[in-house]
């Protein structure tokens, strides 16, 4: 069994919920990623989204956008990345690792070969926004052949029959977008995340992670009663982007964030 | 090329131009695009649909645009015979308009009350500013703020028409930042909104239905050619930023086999020195803004900055059917740099008296050159794509004039 679906199993066995933060790799610096993964794992994540840096994050809002350039101001690649998560197995075995990104920097290098260097390091899904399930048939049973997951987005926008679609070319899990917009935006509504997220459940089988909107422990407990997963992003990197010039402290704030919404979760 | 393809199939059902185009945007627009491809599909053979068009390309933007023999300059080059197709004379002058019309009424169809843009020179944006204010829609307009400072005019002219001018201030702060973010706020107001893109790329069905909007600059050329010169002509040229003049034009000659056509892309300050907006001359095939295309990237598929005079063809990518048109060799794609770009410039203005864009001016470098290796019994017709007026600042600094 793959960890996200092992990772998963076990939360359900438990009757918790999965805490996804989100980071961007090599924010503000290539050294801090590794040691921020093993700290939001202590603070209570159950799987990471690493962040993959692109010049044009289209679906991205101001916060992530930064972290974008503060990344690729070093040249942060995939190939580091890649490194990223190899170190960061060394010593944790068991937390999923997701890539998060847009195609293009993925494509660079080949599907085969990013797959099976992704493999190796130690990755176990990928998400790339700019990559719907259409246009993701030459590439899925590449990842799939090299036991990645490919997660794919749902939105408000997305109709019944795409549902369906989506939950059967993905796996691991599917992301619902929880509101019309860009990474970072407005507060989401939680009634409406509920009805969709049954909706969702009635027309797929894969576990539903909601990200998009959620910056604190309340609209993370909110969330968790409803999702399978909680997706934090942007409320992260704020924090690295408020501690760029003094990255000792990143680690902590962050990790304050994540135990808050940790004990919200499982409250 | 082996066997030719027909080239009025595509793209195909998918989007797709061979490897190139198709539709690679986040879950969230796919349903908008999937909508619009089906209000596309219903209405591009619809005789009223067809005829609003016509009517408006007919009193509103001028239309037909005429082909002028540019006797005295082709003379003096000493060659092929230069016509210049006039889409400088279009309302808004530039051919940007023939498209901006076309969404426009695609929005009204489609009730969307608010319509956003991104623009580089600005020509699209004031030709969607333009249609916005005839047709009583909200418009903003995204523009790179580099280019907010190197085309002041336009930006003015956007103000007066009523639309709201959106500096871009992310990444290189020029034509793709603009994109980025009109992407942006389609993702955020995708229910009221139309997106107008100004170029042949973007998501499918973005590059079919801006090509099949422009088409009617090669339609009219054909004819115009026909009637004014009694045959076909040999070779076209246009310049090539996104490439929606240049496929306007080429499109409705793709399959006459006996037509050579040149797209010229922006060689900024050589292509040798990497300071260019020369994809397909200097670039690789990619993702980036809703399509596969060639496009500027490093080797960690980073888009690079691009280095051009003319605001309207700096970009990174390319319109997908230009890259298949490039890979299966019906196009030949070459480039111009600023210092001959500019040349053409000068020598149109005071041989023709006809002020060219800086964009239109790359065509023009590369037609002089491509004449004068041609006899006077052949023709070449040349894209116009936009009138100077707009560049005059520009060409003023260069010139150490202050106003």
């Amino acid at each position: 069994m793959r960890r996200i679906e092992r990772c998963f199993e076990r939360l359900a066995g438990e009757n918790r919920k999965a805490l996804i933060p989100f980071v961007t790799a090599g924010d503000p610096q290539k050294a801090v990623t590794v040691p921020l993964m093993h700290d939001m794992v202590k603070a209570g994540a159950d799987i990471i989204e690493l962040g993959v840096p692109f010049s044009d994050p289209m679906a991205d809002g101001p916060v992530i956008q930064l972290a974008c350039e503060r990344a690729l101001a070093h040249n942060t690649s995939t190939r580091d990345i890649l490194g990223m998560v190899k170190t960061f197995r060394e010593t944790d075995t068991e937390t999923p690792v997701v890539l998060m990104g847009y195609l293009n920097p993925v494509e660079v290098m080949g599907y085969e070969a990013f797959a099976s260097a992704a493999s190796e390091a130690g990755v176990d899904g990928v998400l790339l926004v700019d990559l719907p399930p259409e246009e993701a048939l030459e590439v899925k049973p590449i990842m799939d052949a090299n036991g990645l997951d490919m997660i794919f987005l749902v939105a408000p926008t997305t109709s019944d029959a795409r549902i369906k679609l989506i939950g059967e070319a993905g796996s691991g899990y599917l992301y619902y977008v929880s509101l019309k917009g860009v990474t970072g935006s407005a507060a989401l509504n939680v009634d409406e995340v509920a009805s969709r997220v049954e909706t969702i459940r009635n027309l797929a089988k894969l576990p539903i992670g909601v990200g998009f909107g959620i910056k604190d422990a309340e609209s993370a407990q909110a969330v968790s009663r409803v999702a399978d997963g909680v997706v934090v992003g942007s409320a992260l990197v704020n924090q690295i982007d408020k501690f760029q010039k003094e990255p000792a402290a990143i680690n902590g704030a962050i990790g304050d964030i994540l135990s808050a919404m940790r004990t919200a979760m499982d409250t | 090329m082996s066997e030719r393809p027909d080239f009025s199939a595509f793209p195909d059902a998918s989007g797709h131009f061979g490897p190139y185009g198709g539709c690679f945007v986040s879950e969230t627009l796919m349903g908008a695009l999937d909508e619009l491809k089906a209000m596309y599909e219903r209405l591009k053979d619809d005789p009223q649909f067809r005829a609003d068009f016509d009517y408006d390309l007919a009193h509103y933007v001028g239309r037909p645009s005429p082909l002028y023999l540019a006797e005295r300059w082709s003379k003096q080059v000493g060659g092929a015979n230069i016509w210049l197709k006039r889409e400088d004379l279009n309302h808004t002058g530039a051919h940007k308009v023939n498209n901006t019309i076309g969404q426009a009424l695609l929005a009204k169809h489609m009730g969307k009350p608010r319509v956003i843009a991104e623009t580089g020179a600005g020509q699209h944006g004031v030709a969607t500013a333009t249609v916005a204010a005839r047709l009583g829609l909200k418009c903003q307009v995204y523009m790179g703020a580099e280019d907010v400072e190197r085309q002041k005019l336009n930006v003015y002219r956007m103000k007066l028409l009523g639309a709201e001018v959106i500096p871009v201030t992310s990444g290189s702060k020029t034509l793709k930042d603009a994109m980025n973010e009109a992407m942006r706020d389609w993702v955020t107001n995708v229910d009221d909104t139309f997106y107008i893109i100004g170029t042949v790329a973007g998501p499918h069905p973005y590059p079919q239905l801006v090509r099949d909007f422009q088409c009617i600059i090669g339609r009219e050329a054909r004819e115009q050619s026909l009637k004014q010169a009694g045959q076909l002509p040999d070779a076209l040229v246009a310049c090539v930023g996104g490439g929606s003049n240049a496929i306007g034009l080429f499109h409705p000659f793709l399959n006459d086999d006996g037509v050579a056509m040149y797209g010229v892309e922006a060689a900024g300050d050589g292509i040798e020195t990497g300071r260019h907006a020369a994809p397909l001359s200097a670039g690789r095939p990619g993702v980036l803004h809703g399509n596969r295309t060639y496009l500027m990237e490093d080797d960690n598929g980073q888009i690079i900055e691009t280095h051009s005079v003319s605001a309207g063809l700096d970009y990174p990518g390319v319109g997908p059917e230009h890259s298949w048109l490039k890979d299966v060799g019906r196009v030949q794609y070459v480039a111009a740099d600023d210092q001959e770009a500019l040349a053409a410039f000068r020598e149109l203005t005071r041989v023709e008296g006809i002020m060219p864009a800086l964009e239109s001016s790359h065509a023009l470098a590369y037609a002089k050159k491509l004449a004068a290796t041609m006899s006077p019994e052949q023709n070449i017709v040349v894209n116009l794509s936009g009138r100077g007026d707009k560049d005059i600042l520009t060409v003023a600094d260069i010139d150490g004039i202050k106003f």
